[in-house]
């Protein structure tokens, strides 16, 4: 059903622009009646947020060459000083209208030369009397750029004089991009996050053809019954689906079960969606190592990924400073004579940790201890003697060269180096064995 | 009146003057200068007199060489060939000076100096642009006038003593002093058609329609919100101009409903618009770092700390949801950082680790638990959890 309808665009544009958004209707509807007609004037800066791959680009873009409207599209990362941002809107208003490629090189310096410069571009062709958008996208680096840059955006209506609207796109909320001294407000518009169903009904527009379509959407529902507390984010969701679908259609192929056989299917499927969510999902296999691994099916063995891989084989005495840096970082300096030492006292609770005692020390992170202090905790650990020779010390360093040990301070203090531990406990239990 | 009777003086009597106007964002500082000045070229004298207009703006002149080259521009000076300017910064201001200096009382024609965002100018090294503009304005040359509009208060007080001396201190201030009444008029007068309008019938029914809605009880709290949350009339055109938007052929006169959806649209409180796309397990992570904030009375939390926090609930009280691995929770986590949601104290340095690193909420708990309110698909375990912490670590 036509929901769009404007008296100023072909009936035609319309029906084919409802076809490319589906379930963001109501959204371009709102642009519509805002944008108006060709000439009329509009709002002077929409700002338009919402959650990443809520379809704020796509349809920004579609809207706009779809109905023809004279537009330039810059993303605010890829241009990301102020005259880097300038040339590329001066540039791109060169072949607007006419979409020919000829560009003539632009030089432009602070905003008050690109006003000057829009003017004049806007008075040579016939852009005269249409409404010129500017859409700058990922619009949250415009506020690392100078200060006057945003809010001259802002007014780029009433400082040039000319029928030209603004539209910032972010994931932002505008209150976090006011400047402090206030600006001119723009039209704040949310573009709202998919909801389930819509999940489902954009997700199953994607089928491949060998399969009918109920069949896939029953591999979504199962997908989505998975993924969906985790991550709602439509590009992730399509990357999954289009990876492990091959893997659910296995029984099938095999002749295993037959399309209707939901239950077999799922036992197929759900466990390797469950490694699905450790791996890929993290992007620590790429997709084409996730469908190698599938391929040579076998041996289910454990499917490790990047931070596994990291378990370096470290030498015999490493792996003891790595524990005894670890000790040293995580136990308050009180309770190493009761730890460490043969003959120990009773330790007192004083006032003080008492106090302190709710926040453990795991979670507020290691401590920096000074060198002394490590060798002391190796000493005792270690079973044998240990002569500190300079091989202990050489491995120390090559330690904070690998980043498992930082320094802290800097390199001339009076007690020695100081260091801090970085790893975590699981890596330790996994030396340790 | 003011500023036309002082620019009245500047052009036909040939004295030269300087005020500021001062006055917050959205009361009309530009727009009664631009009135004031349609006044005076429609006036009689005014028009024989040929009157120059630099017109320049804070936002875009951001330091004295680039505001020296706008003006000689804007004034086509004789070393202007098309658009560019030649000469350095000293060359072009020297040159200006000249030119201003050599005419006086009666021969010369007036220049009138605009300067929008005058608090930024303030800022230029020296403020010599400033300095020279109020020097000129008030020695007995050329008959100069310097207009300054800006939003602070104590703009004074950026003023260098030598540049303050020289300005007349003569300053316009504009406040929207306005009551309700007189904001219901000012809606019913922007809403109206003029009487140009080509479709009498047309315009009629508009404003008949337009006087009926003034008078109804529920537009009148929709104005009244507004006019509470702020008197600025800029909000006002906003919203109107949303309402006005959902007119169509088929609609053709604006309704109370109308206004109310606009207005609702326009006071959505955005957070809490983000807060309901998020998936299940990072509201989960916003409950944590509520419950933290509660616990600690606000001190600054880890992610460690959130995942202490996430793992006590999965243990003790949650049957729908499955206990998802760390790097999974480190993930949703970084979401929320990237949606600024939750905004580190200090910027990530090399050294230290990510999960040690000391964040804070910028959400409200009662904005957190408003959202979860509307969130859809929540499951009640989770909603529980929000409403009553464990109370014992």
């Amino acid at each position: 059903m036509p929901n769009l309808e404007h008296p100023a665009y072909p009936a035609a544009d319309l029906l084919r622009l409802e076809g490319l958004v589906p379930c963001r209707e109501s959204q371009v509807s709102t642009l519509l009646s805002i944008f108006g007609e060709r000439q009329q004037f509009s709002f002077p800066s929409i700002f338009i947020y919402g959650h990443t791959s809520s379809g704020k680009t796509y349809v920004m873009k579609t809207l706009l060459t779809t109905l023809q409207l004279p537009h330039v599209f810059v993303n605010c990362v890829e241009y990301f000083t102020s005259r880097l941002l300038l040339e590329e809107i001066l540039i791109q208003l060169q072949s607007c209208p006419s979409g020919t490629e000829q560009t003539s090189p632009v030089h432009c310096d602070s905003l008050s030369d690109f006003v000057r410069l829009f003017k004049q571009a806007v008075a040579t062709q016939e852009l005269q009397d249409q409404t010129v958008y500017i859409v700058l996208d990922r619009a949250e680096q415009l506020r690392e750029m100078e200060a006057n840059i945003l809010p001259a955006f802002l007014r780029l209506q009433e400082l040039t004089d000319r029928n030209v609207t603004v539209i910032l796109l972010s994931e932002i909320v505008w209150e976090l991009f006011r400047p402090n001294i206030g600006c001119f407000e723009p039209f704040t518009m949310y573009f709202p996050d998919y909801s389930i169903g819509h999940l489902q009904k954009i997700l199953s527009q994607n089928h491949p053809p060998e399969y009918s379509a109920d069949f896939y959407a029953a591999y979504i529902n199962i997908l989505l019954g998975v993924f969906y507390m985790v991550c709602r984010d439509l590009k992730e969701l399509r990357h999954l689906a289009a990876l492990n679908f091959a893997k659910y259609c296995e029984p099938v192929v095999r002749g295993e079960a037959n399309e209707r056989d939901t239950r077999k299917l799922w036992k197929n499927i759900e466990p390797h969606l469950k490694k699905a969510m450790q791996t890929v999902y993290l992007r620590e296999i790429s997709s084409s190592q996730w469908e190698r691994l599938q391929h040579d099916d076998g041996e289910p063995g454990q499917l490790k990924g990047l931070s596994a891989h990291t378990h370096v084989e470290l030498p015999y005495y490493s792996k003891f400073l790595l524990i005894a840096a670890y000790l040293a970082s995580y136990n308050p300096v009180r309770t190493d004579k009761r730890f460490f030492l043969k003959h120990h006292g009773k330790i007192r609770k004083t006032n003080f940790m008492k106090k302190h005692e709710k926040t453990s020390n795991h979670l507020l992170g290691p401590k920096p201890f000074p060198l002394d202090r490590l060798l002391a905790i190796l000493y005792s650990i270690v079973d044998n003697r240990v002569a500190p020779t300079a091989n202990i010390f050489s491995q120390i360093t090559s330690l904070v060269t690998l980043q498992l040990l930082s320094m802290v301070g800097q390199n001339d203090q009076l007690d020695g180096p100081r260091y801090k531990c970085t790893v975590s406990l699981d890596f330790i239990r996994a030396i340790a064995r | 009146r003011h500023l036309l009777e002082l620019l009245k003086r500047t052009t036909v009597h040939g004295e030269s003057n300087s005020a500021l106007v001062i006055g917050p964002r959205g009361s009309g500082k530009t727009a009664l200068l631009n009135h004031v000045l349609k006044d005076l070229r429609e006036m009689e004298q005014v028009r024989e007199n040929l009157l120059e207009n630099p017109f320049l703006s804070g936002l875009l002149q951001t330091n004295d060489k680039v505001a020296l080259k706008e003006i000689t521009r804007q004034l086509q000076l004789e070393n202007v060939v098309g658009d560019k300017v030649f000469g350095s910064f000293a060359e072009n201001l020297a040159f200006l000076l000249e030119a201003l200096r050599k005419g006086d009382r009666s021969s010369s024609c007036p220049i009138l100096f605009v300067l929008d965002e005058f608090d930024l100018f303030v800022h230029h090294k020296n403020q010599t642009l400033l300095y020279n503009l109020f020097d000129i304005s008030q020695s007995a040359q050329t008959p100069v006038t310097v207009i300054g509009l800006t939003c602070r208060q104590d703009i004074l007080e950026l003023l260098e003593k030598r540049v303050k001396s020289r300005f007349s201190h003569r300053q316009i201030y504009l406040m929207n002093s306005f009551d309700f009444k007189q904001y219901i008029k000012i809606f019913k007068k922007q809403l109206s058609l003029p009487a140009e309008f080509p479709d009498e019938s047309f315009a009629q029914k508009w404003n008949n329609n337009v006087q009926h809605l003034s008078e109804d009880k529920t537009v009148q709290d929709v104005l009244q919100n507004l006019f509470h949350h702020t008197k600025d009339l800029r909000s006002l055109h906003l919203l109107l101009m949303l309402a006005s938007s959902a007119v169509t052929v088929h609609h053709p006169l604006l309704t109370a409903a109308d206004l109310q959806e606009a207005s609702r649209q326009h006071s959505t409180d955005s957070k809490a618009n983000i807060v309901h796309g998020l998936s299940v397990l990072e509201i989960c992570l916003i409950i944590a770092m509520k419950h933290l904030n509660e616990v600690y009375d606000g001190e600054p939390f880890n992610f460690q700390m959130v995942y202490n926090e996430f793992q006590k609930f999965i243990q003790r009280k949650a049957h729908s949801m499955y206990n998802f691995e760390k790097p999974v929770v480190m993930k949703a986590f970084e979401h929320l950082l990237q949606l600024e949601l939750v905004q580190p104290l200090e910027r990530p340095s090399a050294r230290a680790q990510r999960e040690f690193l000391l964040m804070k909420l910028l959400l409200d708990s009662s904005q957190i638990m408003d959202a979860l309110q509307v969130y859809p698909n929540c499951p009640t375990d989770v909603k529980q959890w929000a409403a009553s912490s464990l109370s014992w670590l």
